[in-house]
């Protein structure tokens, strides 16, 4: 599903103007631990998180996600804009919650690219 | 018709913005325009062009042209160019039956030309301000050095990207070649990076450089990536745990990549403890950033093959995480030298022997 596509679907802002939305999102994942994300992810999915501190981005970037949406009209700090324009890390703020837009991505057909962890 | 010295305009200096670049414009830069400014005009241009005299019949100009497979020259007399003759001209006395008339008679007089120091961008100006297909390029002391036209522009251009392309593949090959090119025993690349304390908003950098030095030396995507979340974590251990920050290091070998967290307190009281997860310290502020959920020392066991914690209170604590390079994952990065047996006879892994 392309990132343009993702836009419209959850009524996103694109904060990130200088850097190209025309990307390919291959699956989701939601999560507002970045320990899980690195944990439980898989490369070329969209991040959907509540925390908007520049780490979110170091996070996504290690765990190579291709873009960011940041849940609820959560605005990040300029920090995080700096690292996500220097880093070609799409941003997105949308107003739907969490749950919302996991739903509103798994309609349309968007795989879930959180992996099972087995329990131990 | 003359370039006479004088000081550099803005948009001679800066461009065709005439200001200034910004961080911003200099992102949009692609390399052709680039090019556009780098490359001089005497770099592109066809050099010791042919030239009529003024006095020469336009028979003997046409027959020239036929010989040279050209459609202009550069009429010059006392080597000071005075004209341009182009194949319209002499079309134009064709029609009137003019052929044995002087080249005088019907050349171009009011010439434009550019100069052999300035870019490429200005030659492109100059064709489109005028709409002619050929300029004569005159040096600094207004004698003609050659004459250049689209077709030269964009060969220039291709040339030099051809050659920003060789150069390109040369460096990748070289880093991804390193452990072949250079023999020894044991060969090892370490990378040290000091990670501050508290220092949230670069709290990755160094992770993101090690990932990125991994990915340039050859290395399989799937062991980058496992390799950037383990120092990952361990980066963001010292940025919140350490009194002083620490050191975070990358050893990379043909057969293995060690990644080494170290600091010098507080310490660690009982290391089992640490190990289980959800277990964690970590303050409030760290947690509203999405860390400290006492799950990092879980991930990074999960990302390495091997790691060990070592810690003493009071002392500091080292973490050594270590991830084997399979032999069908050595691209560049593994394929070792020819020494690789006994390499691989000194390491501790077991399964190295294959």
């Amino acid at each position: 599903m392309n990132l343009t596509e993702i836009i419209q679907l959850v009524d996103g802002t694109p904060l990130t103007p200088e850097l190209s939305f025309d990307v390919e999102i291959e699956g989701g994942c939601g999560a507002d631990l970045m320990s899980d994300v690195l944990l439980s992810s898989q490369p070329n999915a969209v991040l959907l998180t509540g925390l908007t501190n520049p780490q979110v981005v170091r996070t996504a970037q290690m765990a190579e996600f291709r873009a960011i949406i940041f849940v609820r009209g959560k605005k990040p700090q300029p920090e995080t804009l700096q690292i996500a324009i220097q880093e070609n890390m799409p941003l997105l703020s949308s107003p739907l919650g969490m749950f919302e837009l996991c739903g509103r991505l798994r309609n349309a057909g968007l795989p879930s690219f959180e992996s099972h962890v087995p329990s131990s | 018709m003359s370039h006479p010295p004088r000081p550099p305009t803005d948009q001679e200096l800066y461009g065709r913005r005439g200001r200034p670049i910004t961080d911003q414009d200099a992102q949009e830069i692609n390399r052709v325009e680039e090019l556009a400014y780098d490359l001089k005009i005497r770099e592109v241009m066809s050099k010791s062009p042919v030239t009529a005299s003024p006095e020469m019949s336009l028979a003997d100009v046409l027959e020239l042209m036929r010989l040279n497979q050209i459609s202009g020259v550069p009429v010059l007399d006392n080597q000071q160019l005075v004209g341009i003759l182009s194949i319209e001209d002499v079309v134009r006395a064709m029609n009137r039956n003019d052929l044995t008339e002087a080249v005088r008679q019907y050349m171009t007089r009011d010439v434009v030309s550019v100069a052999s120091y300035d870019s490429i961008v200005r030659a492109m100006q100059t064709f489109t301000e005028n709409g002619v297909g050929r300029l004569p390029v005159l040096d600094e002391n207004n004698k003609l050095v050659g004459i250049i036209t689209k077709g030269d522009i964009t060969r220039g251009i291709l040339f030099a990207l051809q050659k920003d392309y060789k150069a390109e593949e040369l460096r990748r090959y070289r880093a991804s070649h390193l452990f072949e090119d250079i023999v020894s025993d044991r060969t090892t690349l370490v990378l040290r990076y000091s990670i501050k304390p508290q220092d949230f908003t670069h709290g990755g950098n160094a992770s993101s450089y090690i990932k990125r030095a991994l990915l340039r030396l050859g290395a399989d995507p799937q062991i980058a990536r496992r390799c950037g979340i383990a120092a990952y974590e361990a980066e963001m251990n010292l940025i919140i745990h350490t009194l002083r920050g620490g050191i975070l290091k990358l050893e990379v070998e043909s057969t293995r990549i060690t990644i080494s967290a170290t600091d010098d307190g507080p310490g660690i009281e009982d290391i089992q403890q640490v190990l289980q997860p959800g277990y964690s310290t970590a303050t409030e502020k760290v947690r509203e950033m999405g860390f400290g959920a006492g799950m990092g020392l879980v991930n990074i066991q999960r990302c390495a093959d091997k790691m060990d914690l070592e810690s003493s209170p009071g002392k500091g604590t080292k973490l050594i995480m270590r991830i084997h390079v399979p032999q069908e994952k050595r691209n560049g990065l593994g394929k070792g030298n020819s020494n690789e047996s006994s390499t691989d006879h000194r390491t501790t892994q077991p399964e190295t022997a294959d």
